[in-house]
């Protein structure tokens, strides 16, 4: 371990993407070499492990799924585990667009940030996504907004940067469900500095998305009961 | 015409305030994590539920109605409530399924992984400290030990 320069991971969560996840860890390898890629496949069935690791990246192959957020925290404990000063997470299904990851690294490296959110709604408005996803997700960044008494615009981006603070934070206690909301939320709440920078990113290429209108609405109930909840909390965070 | 008997306002305090002492119980276990909000939403919408229905005795009365129910409107009340512990009931024993199945592919893969470690000398520890040491130092180890290679 001779470099000075700050060791930095990816964490590519993946859930049957044998078709996309190739293309993602090559952008990402395109974006940065000295980028250590680590895909966490969450119980994946198809060939997506095997396809990782033919593209280079290592795999972490999760024995059942997890969900999004188990996933991304074992991502998140490697990298604490590992010593990486700065982590990313780009998803496998090809929806982030590794080249933005400029924008969200730089507040973080810069020492700005403690964790830097990608956000679609910043100014941009290019982003399409069906009329009643928008809205609830416009509604939920007001909720969170005021909670956080923080302005934010997209409370459901995965796309984010994290310096070590914010990994510690995050390998120790991760929301599972659906843990940007939470996970936003919860940064705040600890002092931790957010910055939200906007991002383009890609709809889905292949596969099927896992929000389908009746789960939207189990999942705004869910977490606005998680986030009212979440109010009267003391910031614990439980023992590594 | 059938005269309905009404709610007596005794029932209905007792039975509110029983409602709003389990919505306030389910509410502090989630907030002091012992219970996860996917688990909890049952028992909030159960809580909630019998919240309204016994504080709003003409709605229980007309639900009464409904069902036949001319004597004692309260038994809507047991009915709900029974309904609703039975849906958490089968829910939770569902659950329950899936972490077995869970567990048991941790217990497979966690036997499986040991007996890896095991094969391969890569779980002995080196003495005087607790980590793992590579397969070459061992392999140097054991044959200045002089020990039989499994």
């Amino acid at each position: 371990m001779s470099s000075d320069a700050p060791r930095r991971l990816a964490v590519v969560p993946a859930y049957n993407e044998e078709r996309a996840i190739g293309g993602v860890i090559e952008a990402l390898h395109d974006f940065d070499p000295a980028l250590d890629v680590v895909v966490v496949s969450d119980g994946s069935v198809d060939g997506t492990a095997a396809a990782a690791e033919r593209a280079g990246a290592r795999v972490i192959r999760l024995p059942f799924n997890l969900g999004i957020g188990g996933a991304v925290q074992t991502g998140f404990r490697y990298g604490w585990e590992n010593g990486y000063e700065l982590v990313v997470r780009c998803d496998g299904d090809g929806q982030h667009v590794p080249s933005e990851l400029a924008k969200v690294v730089a507040p973080v490296v810069a020492g700005d940030a403690d964790i830097a959110v990608g956000s679609r709604f910043v100014g941009s408005d290019s982003y399409r996504s069906s009329a009643s996803r928008r809205v609830g997700i416009r509604l939920l960044a007001l909720i969170v907004s005021t909670i956080a008494r923080q302005k934010v615009t997209d409370t459901t981006s995965g796309f984010q940067a994290l310096n070590r603070r914010a990994l510690g934070l995050f390998a120790a206690d991760y929301p599972h469900d659906y843990p940007e909301v939470e996970g936003m939320v919860m940064t705040i709440k600890h002092r931790l500095r957010l910055v939200e920078v906007p991002v383009e990113m890609r709809e889905r290429e292949h596969g099927r998305s896992s929000i389908t209108a009746l789960r939207s609405i189990y999942y705004m109930a869910k977490v606005l009961t998680a986030l009212f909840v979440g109010l009267f909390r003391r910031n614990v965070v439980p023992e590594t | 015409m059938i005269l309905d008997s009404q709610t007596p306002l005794k029932v209905s305090i007792a039975a509110t305030i029983a409602s709003l002492a389990l919505v306030l119980v389910v509410f502090e276990l989630i907030r002091s994590r012992r219970l996860r909000e996917r688990y909890a939403l049952l028992w909030l919408l159960t809580g909630l539920v019998l919240v309204v229905l016994s504080a709003w005795r003409g709605g229980l009365n007309t639900i009464a109605g409904w069902l036949g129910v001319r004597g004692y409107p309260p038994a809507v009340l047991f009915a709900v409530g029974l309904l609703f512990v039975i849906v958490v009931l089968l829910h939770y024993s569902t659950v329950i399924s899936r972490l077995s199945d869970q567990n048991v592919i941790l217990a497979q893969r966690l036997a499986l992984l040991e007996t890896r470690l095991a094969e391969s000398e890569l779980g002995r520890a080196v003495p005087g400290d607790g980590a793992l040491e590579p397969v070459a130092q061992a392999r140097s180890r054991l044959e200045a030990e002089e020990l039989p290679r499994t």
